[in-house]
């Protein structure tokens, strides 16, 4: 019963808080109600005793909401009073679009004949994980592992303004790069 | 909590990442639509592994799915800053090049 | 391997909350003792209880255009952070809440410093106040990645994300002494989530106290007890995770957990005046290229320990 109660409590709060994300008019309070989504998605997932992944959840999403608050106001130069940020376009599509496909999905989930379950939750959830991942999925894992390493070099590629040419001379015989911001290690 | 009401929470939160990413200007805000929608599926692959087959494979879904937003938000940081140092300009409507 | 800590009731929770509330107290007393020696004057301990009642009776200060809801959420939010953790602390033979994933918890939780300090900049409306957000944000990038690795060996070395076990599993050797790199990182962590001494850029006075530069009356009170809360708590955390948690002659095992986050908590107070202030530019840099390679030299090494022993 209590289990109920919570899960319809954080079901409520996650999707409010996404409601929100398009409504309120403060970049910081959209990217922060986002992270109360996933807070509330991430708590859910501890009540379907997934503990790794929905703490996970939490500790990526409020890390990733942080840097995303930033990144807004670096780019629409707010501040905290509300000013009106109602950017939209095809908004007239977009929300019938979005309500059919919630009918849909809806429809899907309430009438679709889900099979009973099979088989029965490993004793320690996140320990199964772990050997499943360092065993029968490593694939999984390697791949995710070289995709993130050509995700980090593709995005400071795209994102960096200055080649190792600013940085160390035409012919990269500088002992020293020219920084605009000095570092800390060695100089 | 069955099947059906994580599901429909899910198809919640999928269509409401669906309207933001459909109408937004910003691209950032763009991004926060699609990965509410993530957040969506990340619920909707959660019950299902819960409610029909909890075997532990199943969980390593959920971990992709988690990487798959990672790298779709530092890739859109990226974009972002690239479009921004040389246009000027957050929205997506002045970076339609590629539209047909 | 000694038994695991027993869950207790709920009911207890009042009593963590207190004995961190008293961490957090002797904490500012000890800072206020020290401070006062610096200064050269007797009266030093007396200075924190004098803070708290001049900041109990000031008037709030307001702001033009403030962000209220998130300036409060932020002010408040460390102290709540500082009490979530220690909730996964096992003292002695009794914890009050048993997570299996309790070290990832914790990692969570101390990212949420990240959003409260920037919100408490943020909201106040205020340049200075905004400028000393981000730099916790650049502190934030260069400490979170050796924080999170730093966490990893204990896990590893005793093969359990649950703090009671780690705990347990160093019957034999406290794994401070064959994992120091981590343990220095961890310390440094739990410096930077309190905004404290070689992290204290974010409150500097060369920005008018940065985040702190709007805040008053109660919520800068609220603001600071978060951060000596937060202090204690992570010496606290660091007792099982490093210090052999309850373990030690005579004193029974609560006590014994007291003893060394006290310990360990005023080693972090003292650091504040020899340790000079990091440069969150010039950090950055250290952060990745010396930190983080070192913490997973360790990680190595102690994977490499467990796997061979």
């Amino acid at each position: 019963m209590v289990t109920h109660l919570v899960f319809w409590g954080l079901a409520v709060v996650a999707v409010l808080a996404g409601v929100a994300v398009f409504v309120v008019n403060s970049m910081a309070r959209a990217s922060y109600s986002l992270a109360l989504s996933f807070i509330a998605v991430g708590l859910q997932l501890l009540l379907l005793q997934q503990l790794y992944v929905g703490v996970l959840v939490i500790l990526m999403m409020v890390m990733e909401m942080a840097i995303m608050a930033v990144y807004m106001n670096m780019f629409m130069g707010m501040n905290p009073a509300m000013m009106s940020m109602n950017m939209v376009h095809g908004a007239r599509h977009a929300l019938p679009v979005s309500v059919g496909v919630f009918l849909l999905l809806a429809a899907g989930a309430l009438f679709a004949p889900w099979p009973s379950r099979r088989g029965s939750p490993p004793a320690d959830v996140t320990a199964a994980l772990g050997m499943e991942l360092m065993g029968p999925k490593m694939l999984a894992m390697a791949g995710v592992g070289v995709v993130m390493a050509a995700t980090i070099v593709s995005g400071v590629v795209l994102a960096a303004h200055r080649t190792r040419y600013d940085r160390f001379g035409d012919d990269l015989r500088r002992p020293r790069p020219a920084d605009p911001q000095p570092g800390g290690v060695g100089r | 909590m069955t099947v059906q009401t994580v599901l429909l929470v899910a198809a919640a939160l999928i269509s409401v990442g669906l309207y933001g990413t459909l109408s937004q200007q910003v691209v950032v805000m763009v991004m926060m639509g699609l990965e509410l929608m993530l957040n969506g599926l990340i619920l909707a692959v959660a019950g299902l592994w819960w409610f029909c087959a909890p075997d532990p494979s199943g969980q390593v879904l959920l971990l992709v799915i988690l990487a798959a937003m990672t790298v779709e938000m530092a890739m859109g940081f990226a974009v972002a800053t690239s479009l921004h140092r040389i246009r000027r300009s957050d929205l997506t409507d002045t970076a339609t090049d590629l539209s047909g | 391997m000694a038994d695991l800590p027993a869950v207790v009731s709920g009911g207890w929770a009042p009593v963590a909350a207190g004995l961190l509330g008293a961490l957090a107290v002797a904490a500012a007393l000890l800072d206020g003792a020290l401070a006062g020696r610096a200064a050269g004057v007797r009266s030093g301990m007396g200075q924190p209880a004098g803070e708290v009642a001049r900041l109990l009776r000031q008037r709030r200060r307001t702001t033009v255009a403030a962000d209220r809801l998130l300036w409060r959420i932020g002010g408040a939010g460390l102290l709540g952070m500082a009490l979530m953790i220690v909730t996964v602390v096992p003292l002695g033979r009794w914890t009050l809440f048993d997570l299996g994933v309790g070290v990832v918890w914790v990692n969570a939780l101390d990212v949420l410093a990240w959003a409260f300090v920037w919100l408490t900049g943020w909201g106040a409306n205020s340049a200075y106040a905004l400028v000393g957000g981000y730099r916790f944000l650049a502190h934030g990038l260069a400490y979170e990645l050796p924080l999170m690795f730093a966490l990893v060996a204990p896990a590893v070395a005793a093969s359990s994300l649950r703090v009671g076990e780690v705990a347990a599993a160093q019957q034999g050797l406290w794994f401070v002494v064959w994992m120091p790199v981590a343990f220095v990182v961890y310390c440094l962590g739990v410096v930077a989530i309190a905004v404290w001494g070689p992290f204290s850029p974010a409150l500097g006075r060369d920005v008018a106290g940065g985040v702190t530069a709007e805040l008053s009356g109660v919520d800068r009170l609220l603001f600071l007890a978060g951060r000596y809360a937060l202090l204690a708590a992570g010496a606290a955390f660091a007792v099982p995770m490093f210090l052999g948690g309850g373990a030690g002659p005579l004193l029974p095992a609560w006590a014994w957990v007291l003893v060394k986050a006290a310990v360990l908590l005023a080693g972090l107070v003292w650091l504040r005046r020899r340790v000079p202030a990091l440069r969150p530019d010039v950090f950055m840099e250290v952060g990745w290229l010396v930190l983080l390679p070192a913490v997973l030299l360790q990680d190595l090494l102690v994977a490499v320990v467990v796997i061979g022993g």
